[in-house]
C-alpha cells in the first residue's frame, strides 16, 4: 500500500491550523439570532423592503419551528445538537494568509494531485488573492461574453440590487421558506450566493464553471442560488469545486432553486469536497442543503448530477417538481462516505404533469465507518397520466464496519404510469483486487479503478473536464479508506 | 529462471501442495497436468502471489531472487503473468483502460516512459488482429458479459501486451470451442520466445497439439508424481491419470486418490 497519508488527512489538522484566525475585522454582529440581526444583515446589503419583509417572515416561521424543536430528525445521521445562538450570522471576511507559504503544505499537495491551476490554488487555500493576481479581469471577460448573450449571472446581492423584479418573482417559488427548518433559517439569514437568468431561446455560451469557482469564494455558510431558464433556453451550471475548500464554518445550510419554463433545460452539476472531519470523526462540515428544481413549463428538463465526497454529514435531496406536461427530471449521484462520514442523500421526483419522466441513478460507496443512506421518493400524482420513472440504487461496501442503506419510497396514484426500481449492494472482492494486482496495478490504484468503474454511469453525465477531476478526486478521497 | 524447492501450500488450513520441486529454465515451456483437485491451479495462484494461499514450507527463486516475499503487483511488474482460469468481471472499467494501466505500471517499474493513449493503441492493434479480437472489445467493461472464448482471448491479449518473462496459463484451454482453442493456442505458441518461460496448466492434452512443451509434469495429490518430455502428454491422453496413479502407488509414493 502507499504511504498512510490519506486525502482526508489533508484536512485533519486544519481546524487546528486555521481555526484560530482571531484577527477578525470589526464588521460583525454578535453571535445569536433575533430580528435585529436580520435587520442589520438586510441593511448592510442595502436590500429593498420586500427582501427584509421576506427574511423576517422566514425568521418568525423558523423561530416557531425551533421552539417546537422541529429540527428534522428523520435522517439517518447522528450529530450533537447545533447551538444556533452560538453562530455569528453576519461577519465580514476574515483575515487570510497573504501567500502560499503560509498555507498547509498538505493542502497544497492535494491541489497538485488534482491538477488545480496555480492561481486557483491560492484562491482555494484562502490566500488573499486580489493582491496576487487580477482575478477581476478574468471575471470581466466571462461577464462580457455572457452579457452579449443576454445571460444574467451575478452574485445574489447584485441581483437583488439590479434585477429586483426577477428576484421578487422567483425567490422562494420553488423552495418556500416554509419548506423545512433549514430552508427557513437560510431564508432569514442567507448572506449571498449566485443568480442566473437565461433569456428566452438562449443557449448559454459556456459552462458556468471556472467563473463560478472564482465568484463563489467566501459566500459564507448560508448560500442561496437561484437559476431561471426562460422558454427554450439552456444552461449548464457547475457548482463547487473538486479541490478541498478551506472553511471554518461548521453548519452549512444552503438553498438552491431552479426554474425551467417551457422547453427550457437546466443541467446542474455539483462536486462537493468540504472538510469531512478527522479520522476519529471530530470536526467536519454539516452540509444540510435544500435543492429543488421546478419543471414549470411543458417539455422542460432539469438534470441534477452530484458527486459528494466531503462533509462530515450530508443531508441533501436535489429534487424535481415535474409540473409541465412531458417534462423530464434526472438525478445522478455518487456519494462517498469514509472514516466517520455520514450521508443521507437522494431525491424526490414529484410527477404532476402528463407523460412526465424521471430517472434516478444513485451510487453509494462506504468505507471504514462511513454510513451511506439513499432516501428517495417517487410520487406520481393522479393527473400525471402516462408518467414513467426508472430508479437504480447501487451500493458498494469497502469494509465490514461501514453501512449502506436504501430507502426508496414510491407513491403512484394513477394506473397508467410505470415505475421501475433496481437496487444492488456489492463489495470489492479479493479476486477483483488480485486480478488487478496481477497486472501490476497497486492495490490502491485498483480500488480507485474499481470504484470509478462503479460510478461510470454518473460520471459520464458530468461535463468532460469535471468528470476527469471527479475521478481524480475519488481516488484521492479513497486513499487509506481500504485496508 | 524459476526454481521451486519443497513447496508446501495451504488454503484455509487445508494443505494443497505437499512438497513441489520444479526447475524451469529460460525459454522453456512446461506443461503441468493432472486431474481435478490435484493442486494445479493452486500452484499457478501461489506463484502469482494470491494472498489467500499460505506457503507453509519451501522456497521459490525467480531469476535468482526470493519470489515469495514480493507482493503480487511487484511480481507482475517483474515479469510474472498469470492467465486466469476464471477472469473476474469489473463493471465500468474498460478493457483498454485496464490494459493501459497494467502496462504503464509495469513500464514505470522498469524505468520506461509511460505510453499515452495513441501509442498504446498502436501497440494493441496488431495484437488484436492476431487474436482475432474486434477492436470494439476495448470499450467493453472488463470481462462483463464476455463469452468463454472472449475471456480467454482477452487473457492472452494481456499476455501479448505485457510481454512477461514467465507466463503461467491456468487452464486457458478450458471452456473453449475448437475454433477459439486454435486461435488461443496458436497465439500462445507464437508468443514463445528465448527470453520467455511458460507454464501451461491443463487438464487435457489437446492444447498441447498446438504447443509442444519441452517438459510435462503430472501433479497428483499436491505432488509431482511424474515428469517427462512431450510424449508423456500423449501417453496420459491414451492411458488416463489412473495409469500414473497406479504406477506412483506401486513406487511407494503417497498419492491420495
Amino acid at each position: 500500500m502507499a504511504s498512510p497519508t490519506t486525502g482526508l488527512e489533508v484536512f485533519t489538522d486544519r481546524e487546528y491550523k486555521y481555526g484560530f484566525v482571531t484577527d477578525i475585522e470589526t464588521d460583525e454582529v454578535p453571535a445569536g439570532l433575533d430580528e435585529d440581526v436580520i435587520r442589520v444583515i438586510s441593511a448592510k446589503k442595502n436590500e429593498p423592503q420586500f427582501m427584509l419583509d421576506w427574511r423576517l417572515r422566514a425568521y418568525r416561521y423558523w423561530q416557531k419551528l425551533e421552539k417546537a424543536e422541529a429540527e428534522p430528525k428523520w435522517a439517518n445521521v447522528h450529530y450533537p445538537a447545533i447551538d444556533y445562538d452560538g453562530i455569528v450570522y453576519y461577519s465580514a471576511p476574515k483575515k487570510r494568509p497573504t501567500s502560499l507559504e503560509d498555507v498547509d503544505p498538505e493542502l497544497l499537495r492535494t491541489f497538485e494531485k488534482l491538477g488545480v491551476p496555480l492561481e486557483e490554488r491560492m484562491l482555494l487555500a484562502g490566500v488573499a488573492v486580489d493582491a496576487v493576481f487580477d482575478s477581476v479581469s478574468v471575471a470581466t471577460t466571462f461577464k462580457a461574453k455572457l452579457s452579449e448573450a443576454g445571460v444574467i449571472f451575478c452574485s445574489f446581492s447584485d441581483a437583488v440590487q439590479n434585477h429586483p423584479e426577477l428576484i421578487q418573482k422567483y425567490l422562494g417559488s420553488v423552495v418556500p421558506y416554509t419548506d423545512n427548518f433549514f430552508a427557513a433559517l437560510n431564508a432569514a439569514v442567507f448572506s449571498d450566493g449566485s443568480f442566473c437568468y437565461v433569456p428566452k431561446g438562449v443557449r448559454c455560451p459556456m459552462e458556468l464553471s471556472t467563473y463560478f469557482r472564482i465568484n463563489a469564494m467566501n459566500t459564507g455558510q448560508f448560500e442561496r442560488t437561484l437559476i431561471v431558464a426562460d422558454e427554450g433556453s439552456y444552461v449548464s451550471y457547475l457548482e463547487g469545486c473538486t479541490a478541498p475548500m478551506r472553511d471554518t464554518n461548521q453548519l452549512h445550510a444552503a438553498v438552491v432553486e431552479l426554474v425551467a419554463l417551457d422547453h427550457a433545460q437546466i443541467k446542474y452539476s455539483t462536486v462537493q469536497n468540504w472538510y469531512a472531519g478527522d479520522k476519529e470523526g471530530r470536526g467536519g462540515i454539516f452540509n444540510f442543503v435544500t435543492k429543488r428544481g421546478k419543471c414549470q413549463g411543458d417539455s422542460s428538463k432539469i438534470s441534477w448530477t452530484q458527486v459528494e465526497t466531503g462533509s462530515a454529514i450530508t443531508w441533501k435531496y436535489p429534487s424535481v417538481i415535474l409540473q409541465g406536461d412531458n417534462s423530464v427530471g434526472e438525478f445522478y449521484s455518487v456519494a462517498l462516505t469514509t472514516n466517520h462520514q455520514q450521508a443521507d442523500t437522494g431525491t424526490k421526483m414529484t410527477h404532476i404533469g402528463k407523460n412526465t419522466k424521471s430517472t434516478i441513478v444513485s451510487k453509494g460507496i462506504s468505507g471504514v465507518f462511513g454510513q451511506n443512506t439513499y432516501r428517495g421518493l417517487v410520487r406520481i400524482q393522479k393527473g400525471a397520466t402516462g408518467a414513467r420513472n426508472y430508479s437504480q440504487c447501487d451500493s458498494l461496501l469497502l469494509g465490514d464496519r461501514c453501512g449502506a442503506h436504501t430507502l426508496p419510497y414510491v407513491e403512484v396514484m394513477n394506473d397508467s404510469s410505470q415505475v421501475e426500481h433496481e437496487a444492488s449492494t456489492s463489495r470489492i472482492s479479493d479476486d477483483q483486487l488480485f486480478y488487478c494486482r496481477q497486472r501490476g496495478i497497486s492495490a490502491e490504484d485498483a480500488v480507485s479503478m474499481i470504484v470509478n468503474g462503479f460510478c461510470k454511469e454518473v460520471f459520464r453525465e458530468l461535463p468532460m473536464e469535471f468528470a476527469v477531476e471527479a475521478a481524480k478526486l475519488l481516488g484521492v478521497s479513497l486513499e487509506g479508506s481500504v485496508g | 529462471m524459476l526454481e521451486i524447492k519443497g513447496l508446501h501450500v495451504s488454503v484455509a488450513g487445508k494443505e494443497i501442495l505437499r512438497g513441489i520441486d520444479l526447475q524451469i529454465g529460460q525459454g522453456e515451456v512446461h506443461a503441468v497436468m493432472g486431474p481435478n483437485g490435484s493442486g494445479k491451479s493452486t500452484l499457478a495462484q501461489v506463484l502469482a502471489g494470491h494472498p489467500a494461499y499460505e506457503v507453509t514450507a519451501g522456497q521459490v527463486l525467480y531469476q535468482g531472487r526470493d519470489l515469495l516475499g514480493l507482493p503480487a503487483e511487484e511480481r507482475a511488474r517483474e515479469g510474472i503473468f498469470l492467465a486466469f482460469q476464471y477472469p473476474v468481471e469489473i463493471p465500468g472499467v474498460s478493457v483498454a483502460y485496464f490494459l493501459k494501466a497494467g502496462l504503464n505500471a509495469t513500464r514505470k517499474h522498469r524505468g520506461l516512459e509511460e505510453l499515452d493513449a495513441m501509442e498504446f493503441l498502436d501497440v494493441l492493434r496488431a495484437k488484436l488482429k492476431f487474436l482475432e479480437i474486434d477492436q470494439a472489445m476495448l470499450q467493453r467493461s472488463l470481462n462483463e458479459g464476455f463469452s468463454g472464448g472472449e475471456k480467454k482471448r482477452h487473457e492472452v491479449l494481456q499476455m501479448a501486451v505485457l510481454e512477461p518473462s514467465l507466463a503461467i496459463l491456468d487452464e486457458t484451454d478450458s471452456g473453449l470451442d475448437i475454433d477459439s482453442l486454435r486461435v488461443v493456442a496458436t497465439a500462445v505458441d507464437h508468443l514463445r520466445a528465448p527470453d520467455r518461460s511458460t507454464i501451461i496448466v491443463t487438464h487435457y492434452q489437446r492444447i498441447l497439439n498446438y504447443i509442444t512443451p519441452d517438459f510435462v509434469h503430472v501433479l497428483m495429490g499436491g505432488q509431482i508424481v511424474r515428469s517427462g518430455g512431450s510424449e508423456l502428454a500423449h501417453e496420459l491422453e491414451a492411458r488416463g491419470y489412473d495409469w500414473v496413479r497406479g504406477e506412483a502407488a506401486a513406487a511407494g509414493s503417497e498419492v491420495k486418490p
